[in-house]
Order: C-alpha cells, then structure tokens, then sequence
C-alpha cells in the first residue's frame, strides 16, 4: 500500500506540473518557476505563524500570495531597469531569505523542517491520513494534490484557447482583447498552488524539476500544444515510476531519483527524437548530403 | 547596542567568520560585474546547483572534507553543466532559460541522490555534508578563512589583471574576437572564476542563496555609475558590506544564520540604490519627469499666450 501511495502522490505532483510547466517553457519563463518554488517559503512560514496550525488552506493562500508578489516584483524591477534573469534571482533570494530567516527565529514553535522544504519526504505521506468525506484512509497529499490538479485542470480546459493565444503570440493576444497580464497572474497563481501543495510532500526540487524537464522533454516530441501537454504528463509520471524503483533498488533520495529519472528521459528524447533529435538531425543532413553530392 | 556590536568584534571567532562572508561579498560582487553585464545572473545559482554532485563525488572518490577537493569537483561539475547548456540550447529548439531549468534541476537531483547515497552508506565523517544546502558561516574555522583570503585574493588580482579583456569580452565579444582576443578562452576564464566563487559562497551562504551574492551587489553598483571599474569597486563594497551586516546581526541574536541575513543586507542595499541612485533611480526619474513636464507646460503656456491673444 505504501508504494501505491508514494506512486499515485508522485504522478499527481509530476501531472499537475506538467501540465503548468509546458506554458512556462512555451513563455520562455522556466525559471520564474523555479524563482517561485523557492519564494512560496515565506508564505508558508507567515501562514504558519498567523494561523497557528498547518492547516493547508492557509498555507495554500499564503503561497499564493506570495508567488503573486514574487512575479509583481519581477515585472517591476525589470520593468526599473534590471535584466529580466537579475530581477529574478534577486527577488526569489530575497524572499527565501526572508523564509528561512521567519523560520530560524522560530524555531521552537515552527514544526517546519528546512530539509524537508527544499528536498521533501515523499516516502513518509502515506503516514499523515486525515479524514474526509468519511474515507480517512486517504494521505492529506494526495487531497491536497488530487485538488489541485482539479483546479488546474479545470482552468486550463476552461481558458485553453486564452492561454494557448498567450503562450505563442502574447502580443497578438492583447490585440484581440484578451486580459494577457490577468492570465499571466493566474498562471502563476497556479503555479504557487502546485509548488506549495506538493512542497510538504516532495519538496521545492521535485517541484522544479517536474516544472521543467517533462514540459522540456515533450516541447522536444511534437509541435501540438494538446499533444505536448498530454506527452509531458505521460513523461512526468513515467519519471515517477521509473525513479520510485530506482531509489528503492539504490537506498537513496525518492525526490532526487524522480527527477534524475526524468532528466534521463530528457536526454533520450534529446537524442533520439524522431523530428529534432540530434541523431535525427544528423542523418537527415547526411541524406542532404549525399542527394547534393549524387546529383 | 554598539557595545554589544564591539564586543562581537573584539571575539576571534567572530572576527574570522567577519572577514570571511567580508571577503567572499567583495570577489562575488565584483566577478558577478562581469556576469550582469553577459546577461548570464542566474548562471551564478545554476553552478551552485550543479556543484552539489561534483561535491559529492569529490567526498565518495576520498572521502575527506577539505574545501579545496571539493572546489576541483564543484569546478568540474560546473564545467559539465556549462557544457550541458551549451548543448542543449544548440542542438535543440529549446532556450537558454529551459536549458539552465534542466541542466539545474537535473544536476542537483543527482547531487541529492548522491547525497542520500552517502548518508545511507553509514560512513562516518559525513556529517556537515549536508550542510551545504543551507550554508553555516558559523562553522567556519581559521584554516577556511585562510583559503577564502587566498581565493579571494587572487579572484581580485585576476580581475584587476585581466580588466581590459574581460571589458572587452562582456560589452562586445565580436569586436574583441576581431581584435584578435581570445574569446572562447576569456568566456570559459570568467565561468571558471564564477565557479571559484560558487564555491567558497556555498560554504557560507549555502547553494540557494549563493546566487544573491554573485547578482545583488553587482545591480546596486550598475545605479550608482555607468563606468565599470567604478562598478567593480562598488559592487565589491556593497558585498562586502552586505556581509559584515550578516555576521554582526547573526552575532547579536540567537538563532539567526548568517546567510539569509548577509542576502537580505545585500537586498536592502539594493532598494536603497534602486530608490536612490543618482539618474537611474526611482526618485531620480520621477524628479526628472516632473522637471520635464514643468518646462513642458511652461513651454506651452508661453506658446500658447500669443495664439489666445489671437483668437481674442
């Protein structure tokens, strides 16, 4: 049971950032994912503090919050002046800064570990159950997650044509009418979501890594947004499997195999993509070649 | 409050911690100048990352903990992930910033199962390995003061050394490829020095935060000059600044690391100058603004008096 538990809250972590991780790739923006996984810990700290408990509601709001702030920042000190990756590093440090400093003052109330932020137990949910709707069988991540990616879902699905439009061509986008900066927050609102409701589970670098590298490896597998989304899920929870077993063969960290898992995938698809693999690249200029020295 | 402050002072085992974040603010501002100015900041965060492997392996291969061993492994990673970048963004469609995402990500999952591996093989000594994530200025000894000074020592003489080529090479690489400057080896030079100072940071600062000292000083001294020597020096101060404010906060409380405070010093010098900086600042923009609508309407009106006059 534990394994099924572990499997389903990984793929539930890879699906729902697979799907949020194409449009940031798509934006060129990867790394304002990665600047936000790291400054939601504020959030969760000042929620934490606040409210008393570890309720996830408030920890949900108080990420949110905070990857908001984390992108308004951004845009304004990108906006002042600064290069668009300074802005980013500055703030996303800043901010974690901030985290782990709320954290340490803390530290005996705050039942916070630094540790499990940044890299996560996902081999102990199994053990933190709560009750709902009469099943209490069920972890709280996976609760939390199975929410999450429903949200997602439904607002992707809802807005699709919204955020496909923004994605390739947001000036074309703004000129029809459609809110480009009112759907850039929510993307990243849903971004903060993700990050916070798989942080307790696997940690800021299982977050980051599913943000990326499946989104990255898909991008590279086909030219159709509906197609992308659909292959990087698959490519996220295949990353998941594949890096559960590895880590119980080798004795070592889940999260950390997870995402070595699906670099690995990445540099297959690197190589070996039947439309812009190098290899595939490769022998079609070799063919060129050899039909331009032939004729 | 100032006594306190001179009393920290005046403890040895402050004083060494003090002059170490000191010096590693002063070398990772002035290399991170030159890494503003390429457009490569957050290469700075992506080398930390990926230097987690290197140090691993580094520990796995000897089995000892010495900062020098783990600077040739974090600097061979490095160049891995250099290279790891350069790949992907020239033999696929993806960008450079997808490419840092993955190279980062992917790097520092190898490091962390590394890292487990190493927990869970039981042998003894590898405690503080881990220590590493978050940084601990407070461990550091007189023996790894000393090498933050040589290190930082020579980051600062090759800097000084090498100014007009590494000037050249960030402003306009194609014209100094034409001069006949070594480019490629001059950009590999300023990677490697970046990973230099990656490396000694992570030890203080821990491999999140490492990439605030390499860019925020280096954006607050960009404010105040458009000269980048003036920049250099600069930036070099407000790092060094940032981190003495670190070691003097942290000493005065319990419970505070000197990382995050040395980062968030270094974030406060950078509002100041974001606010305050001479012709580049917020203040200073809005001042000139309101200068220019003034003589603008001031303009209109002495125009527009004659043409009532006029229609009257």
């Amino acid at each position: 049971m534990t394994d099924f538990w572990i499997l389903l809250t990984g793929s539930l972590v890879a699906a729902c950032c697979a799907i949020l991780g194409v449009f940031l790739v798509l934006r060129k923006m990867a790394l304002v994912g990665d600047a936000i996984s790291h400054s939601v810990l504020p959030g969760i700290a000042i929620a934490f503090l606040l409210s008393g408990t570890r309720d996830s509601a408030f920890m949900l709001i108080g990420a949110a919050v905070l990857g908001l702030v984390t992108v308004f920042l951004i845009q304004l000190f990108h906006q002042s002046g600064v290069q668009s990756d300074a802005s980013i590093g500055i703030v996303f440090t800043a901010l974690f800064a901030v985290g782990v400093i709320l954290i340490s003052l803390n530290a005996r109330q705050v039942d916070l570990d630094l540790d499990c932020v940044l890299y996560g137990e996902i081999a102990y949910t199994h053990w933190n159950t709560i009750s709902l709707l009469g099943i209490d069988t069920i972890p709280k991540a996976v609760w939390m997650l199975g929410f999450t990616l429903l949200l997602i879902t439904a607002v992707i699905f809802l807005f699709y044509k919204q955020f496909k439009l923004c994605a390739f061509d947001p000036a074309l986008a703004a000129a029809v009418g459609i809110p480009v900066a009112l759907f850039h927050y929510l993307l990243m609102g849903l971004v903060s979501m993700a990050t916070v409701s798989s942080f307790e589970s696997v940690g800021a670098i299982l977050v980051v890594g599913m943000l990326i590298i499946p989104p990255a490896t898909a991008y590279l597998l086909t030219e159709k947004l509906g197609v992308m989304i659909g292959l990087s899920v698959v490519t996220g929870i295949v990353s998941t499997f594949i890096g559960y077993y590895a880590a119980v063969v080798l004795d070592a960290s889940i999260a950390g195999c997870m995402v070595t898992a699906a670099l690995a995938l990445f540099v297959l698809a690197f190589l070996f993509s039947p439309s812009q693999g190098v290899i595939a690249r490769y022998v079609s200029r070799r063919k060129a070649a050899l039909r331009h020295t032939a004729s | 409050m100032l006594n306190d402050f001179l009393a920290i002072l005046r403890d040895p085992n402050a004083q060494w911690i003090m002059i170490g974040c000191m010096l590693l603010g002063l070398s990772s501002g002035m290399i991170g100048c030159f890494a503003y100015l390429r457009k490569q900041s957050l290469m700075g965060d992506t080398l930390a990352h990926a230097a987690l492997p290197g140090i691993c392996i580094a520990f796995m291969l000897t089995g000892a903990k010495s900062i020098l061993l783990f600077m040739v492994g974090a600097g061979l990673a490095g160049i891995a992930a250099t290279f790891g970048i350069s790949w992907i963004t020239r033999y696929s469609k993806l960008k450079s910033d997808a490419a840092m995402g993955i190279v980062l990500t992917g790097f520092f999952g190898i490091g962390i199962v590394l890292l487990t591996q190493i927990q869970h093989s039981g042998s003894g000594n590898q405690s503080g390995l881990d220590k590493f994530l978050f940084g601990q200025a407070a461990s550091m000894i007189g023996s790894d003061v000393r090498t933050m000074l040589i290190v930082s020592l020579f980051l600062t003489l090759a800097c000084w050394l090498l100014f007009k080529e590494l000037k050249l090479v960030s402003f306009d690489p194609g014209f100094a490829r034409g001069l006949g400057y070594p480019v490629v080896f001059l950009d590999q030079l300023l990677m490697f020095f970046m990973v230099i100072a990656v490396v000694i940071g992570i030890q203080a600062v821990g491999v999140v935060l490492v990439a605030a000292l390499l860019i925020t000083p280096a954006v607050s001294a960009r404010y105040w000059t458009d000269r980048l020597g003036v920049m250099l020096v600069l930036a070099g101060v407000f790092g060094a600044l940032s981190g003495a404010v670190g070691t003097l906060l942290s000493a005065s409380a319990p419970n505070m690391p000197t990382g995050p405070l040395t980062v968030l010093a270094a974030a406060l010098l950078f509002s100041i100058s974001l606010l305050a900086g001479p012709s580049k600042g917020l203040i200073a923009k809005r001042l000139q603004h309101l200068r220019a609508r003034r003589e603008h309407l001031a303009e209109r009106r002495a125009g527009a008096a004659p043409s009532r006059e006029v229609r009257g």
